[in-house]
């Protein structure tokens, strides 16, 4: 480690109500050194980004610059200071020119274009409007802007992401000469071999916490993933008595919804995979990952802009998520807002599918819809004490409501998007058996998680996605949270995670 | 001593969640009270003849407020309702010598419905704002219908009989209108409780991605939805041309902005997804008596204008205040 740090943030916490976001995090990042940031999920990588760039402020803890105390209150100041972000989405302002731009951050031109130059992009106009330019020239653009002014600790967000592979070599490059410029670098990436070519040091964040810092070398991977997952904190014991055995399923009968080469926009290339009848099939993928595109597009709401979706054997297309629900297909989002009607009571909520065909616009039987929507209800166990308005239901009840609905309107094959997540321990443990429960009385239930131990407590199998394509398909007695975890960054079968789309798995039969 | 301020502050969150989920009280108060002053201002003037000629004249402006409130429920607003309605009159009143009053009370209700049909398509498939929308079809109306009134300069006009009859008779002293509205009102009051195309309305203006979600193709709804106020707004037409007597081409127009007016007062949100037809009668009704006392008080035509448009803000202002979540 080196003597004096060009940065150092320490003890550094940050709640957002009720929400401890940041518990103890700190890292070091000296002269001339390449550190990555890692953690899963939730850790709160992003938050102590957003704290070292001055988006938001820390309610304690030290950030030190050239061991000055230092506190910025603005992406400006922090600028100022010499530490200067890429982040994830582009972030010139699409409807002027790239000149117009440039003059708005103040950014120097020629070191711009000089940099535009060796990061491989040629013949850039100044006056082209940045909305005509494609993303991976315009992420260049960014992190050229971002090397023009000098930065003494540049801080790259997923910059790779969403570049070929030419344009990934050629910013390696670039960014492991920023340190022979005795210049720094914070590397954010979910690519393990980037960071085991590119970094010097890991530090790794876990709950909030910072749990340690690895310096990067061979097997060093292991020991990252390792303290990404830390100790298994929850009895899982528990759950999995109050869930019950996953069932054998028979593998000759035709599968229910069968996934080939399916692609959408940037962000989903291809993917293929079977679900049958009476399973859960576990979805693992880091964020942006492309399972949100596969969610809309089998719930419905996007169009596919390739490959095939066929249930029970039958080629589908669906043009609207009504369309989707009319196969058996229905959706449980990742957001309950975008699924509730928060003003409304609950048996309007559960009830809403039952009208939305107009032979079904007239009266409304209100004996019927109770005894459907109560049914309901009761399998769901909802708290209905608050049952006026939506609104008024904890978190955790709202997410069995927008499931209830489902139950009591029909389904077939559950398209459930990270239903446990910010819910509370016992509704999720009523959350699984519930999946399992429609599983074995023949539905399919589709579910991405972001919490791994998930997987093994509710699925049959997992499909693991990365990078928009499919990259493992694992039964869950060996879908442990270090495998999935492993696979989840491209890490499958030790290839160190290197061209993860080619080891995707191939459409079968 | 805490105890007195907390229980002061359960009263006062009692009396908030009261008027919150009761909603008609305040309004129901108001207009009670708009009575009581008038009846102070000139005394006398509370009587049987006086309350049918209330009712009367606030039962057009409660129909065309029911296509404000029907499409503000889902987040929309129909401007179009005005000329609509004076189309229906128009028509009426010219072809009766031409086709017999049940025939000229079917034709003059086909360009409010097509009106209506135009505002569903633009709002519903091709995702115009319906401020824009039902400004456009209203203008297109009000050209429309001038170039009609010329096709028929010579044949004059007039009002048959049974409009006459409907718009100003009455019967043991209650207006004969009401045999028109109180079906009408009830059916959409019921319309709005107990069928599935009401509890759309209501889903599509809180939160149409929700309504998706759950299959509901909007556009079905939408279309549905302009096409009934265009038809509701044909019929008050009728009414109201009965009612004043002289069809003219902005009979119905000056109703336009008081029955978005009375929506508004009777709490139904603009921003869709709120809002009861109830609430909206007794706007139309508070309009009215509002209306009444300024013409007592005799004030210049300007004044009483600006009267007119400084009580519906602060109406609107505090009943917003006091029926919101706290």
């Amino acid at each position: 480690m080196a003597n004096e740090p060009l940065l150092e943030a320490s003890g550094v916490v940050k709640s957002f109500g009720a929400v401890l976001a940041l518990r103890d995090a700190s890292m070091q990042v000296a002269a001339g050194e390449i550190v990555a940031l890692m953690g899963a999920n939730g850790a709160g990588k992003s938050t102590l980004v957003k704290i070292l760039t001055g988006a938001i402020r820390p309610d304690a803890g030290q950030i030190r610059i050239r061991g000055r105390d230092h506190r910025v209150h603005s992406p400006a100041e922090a600028r100022q200071t010499g530490l200067v972000p890429v982040y994830q989405e582009p972030s010139l302002i699409p409807d002027l020119d790239v000149a117009a731009n440039l003059r708005l951050s103040e950014t120097p031109v020629e070191p711009f274009l000089k940099w535009v130059e060796e990061l491989g992009i040629s013949g850039l106009r100044l006056d082209e409007p940045v909305h005509r330019l494609p993303l991976a020239t315009l992420r260049i653009l960014d992190l050229a802007r971002a090397l023009a002014s000098e930065p003494d600790v540049l801080l790259l967000d997923e910059m790779t992401a969403a570049l070929p592979t030419d344009l990934v070599e050629r910013v390696l490059k670039v960014v492991r000469r920023q340190c022979e410029l005795d210049r720094s670098v914070i590397y954010i990436s979910h690519r393990f071999s980037e960071i085991s070519s590119l970094c010097d040091r890991a530090t790794v964040l876990r709950d909030g916490l910072t749990v340690g810092t690895v310096d990067v070398g061979p097997g060093s991977e292991e020991r990252i993933v390792e303290m990404m997952l830390g100790a298994p904190v929850k009895s899982t014991e528990e759950i999995v008595r109050a869930t019950g055995q996953s069932l054998p399923v028979q593998t000759q009968e035709t599968p229910r919804l069968r996934v080939r080469n399916l692609s959408s926009g940037t962000k989903l290339s291809d993917v293929s995979f079977e679900m049958r009848s009476g399973e859960v099939l576990g979805v693992v993928a880091l964020e942006g990952q492309g399972q949100d595109e596969l969610f809309e597009v089998l719930a419905g709401f996007e169009r596919p802009t390739g490959g095939h979706i066929e249930i029970d054997g039958r080629d589908v297309r669906f043009h609207h998520p009504a369309d989707a629900i009319a196969a058996g297909h229905v959706y449980v989002p990742g957001d309950r807002a975008d699924a509730l009607l928060m003003q409304r009571s609950v048996r309007e909520n559960i009830a809403l599918p039952f009208y939305a065909r107009p032979a079904r616009w007239g009266n409304i039987n209100m004996g019927a819809e109770k005894t459907r929507v109560d049914g309901a209800i009761d399998r769901l166990q909802i708290d209905t004490r608050a049952q006026g308005e939506v609104q008024r239901l904890s978190g955790g009840n709202q997410q069995k409501v927008t499931i209830a609905r489902w139950i009591a309107a029909g389904v077939r094959t559950l398209l459930c998007f990270d239903p446990t997540r910010g819910i509370d321990i016992r509704t999720k443990r009523e959350i699984y058996p519930l999946l399992r429960e429609l599983a074995a009385q023949g539905s399919s239930v589709l579910l991405y998680t972001s919490e791994l131990e998930e997987v093994q407590l509710a699925c049959d199998r997992a499909v693991v996605i990365f990078n928009g394509r499919v990259v493992d398909i694992i039964d869950a007695q060996d879908a442990d949270e270090p495998t999935l975890m492993r696979a989840a960054y491209g890490l499958t079968n030790g290839s160190a995670g290197e061209r993860a789309g080619d080891n995707a798995e191939e459409p079968r039969p | 001593m805490t105890m007195p301020a907390q229980d002061d502050l359960s009263i006062a969150k009692r009396v908030r969640r009261f008027l919150r989920d009761h909603p008609l009280v305040p309004l129901v108060v108001l207009l009670i009270g708009l009575v009581v002053v008038l009846e102070i201002m000139r005394p006398g003037i509370f009587n049987e003849r006086w309350i049918g000629n209330t009712i009367k004249f606030a039962i057009p402006l409660a129909m065309l407020a029911a296509c404000q409130t029907l499409t503000m429920l889902t987040g929309g607003i129909d401007l179009s309702v005005g000329i609509a309605a004076t189309i229906s009159a128009f028509v009426v009143a010219t072809q009766v010598a031409i086709l017999g009053t049940p025939g000229a009370i079917a034709v003059s209700l086909i360009p409010a419905v097509m009106i209506g049909i135009a505002n569903g398509i633009g709002v519903g498939l091709f995702r115009v704002h319906p401020l824009i929308m039902t400004l456009g079809t209203g203008l297109i109306g009000t050209g429309c219908l001038q170039v009609y009134q010329r096709t028929v300069i010579a044949t004059g006009s007039s009002v048959p009989e049974i409009l006459a009859w409907l718009g100003t008779g009455r019967t043991y002293g209650a207006p004969n209108s009401l045999l028109v509205f109180l079906p009408l009102a009830a059916l959409i009051i019921y319309a709005l409780r107990r069928t599935g195309f009401g509890r759309l309305l209501y889903a599509i203006g809180e939160n149409e991605d929700a309504a998706r979600l759950a299959g509901v193709r909007s556009w079905q709804v939408i279309l549905a939805l302009y096409a009934l106020s265009g038809l509701i707004a044909g019929i008050t037409g009728l009414i109201y041309v009965g009612l004043i007597k002289a069809p003219s081409l902005s009979l119905a127009v000056p109703l336009l902005l008081p029955s978005v007016a009375a929506a508004v007062i009777g709490g139904t949100s603009i921003f869709g997804g709120r809002g009861t037809y109830s609430g909206t009668i007794v706007g139309a009704l508070i309009l009215t008596v509002l209306t009444t006392m300024l013409t007592v008080l005799q004030m210049p035509e300007g004044s009483r204008r600006i009267m007119f448009g400084l009580i519906i803000l602060v109406v609107t202002a505090v009943y917003v205040r006091i029926t919101e979540d706290s």
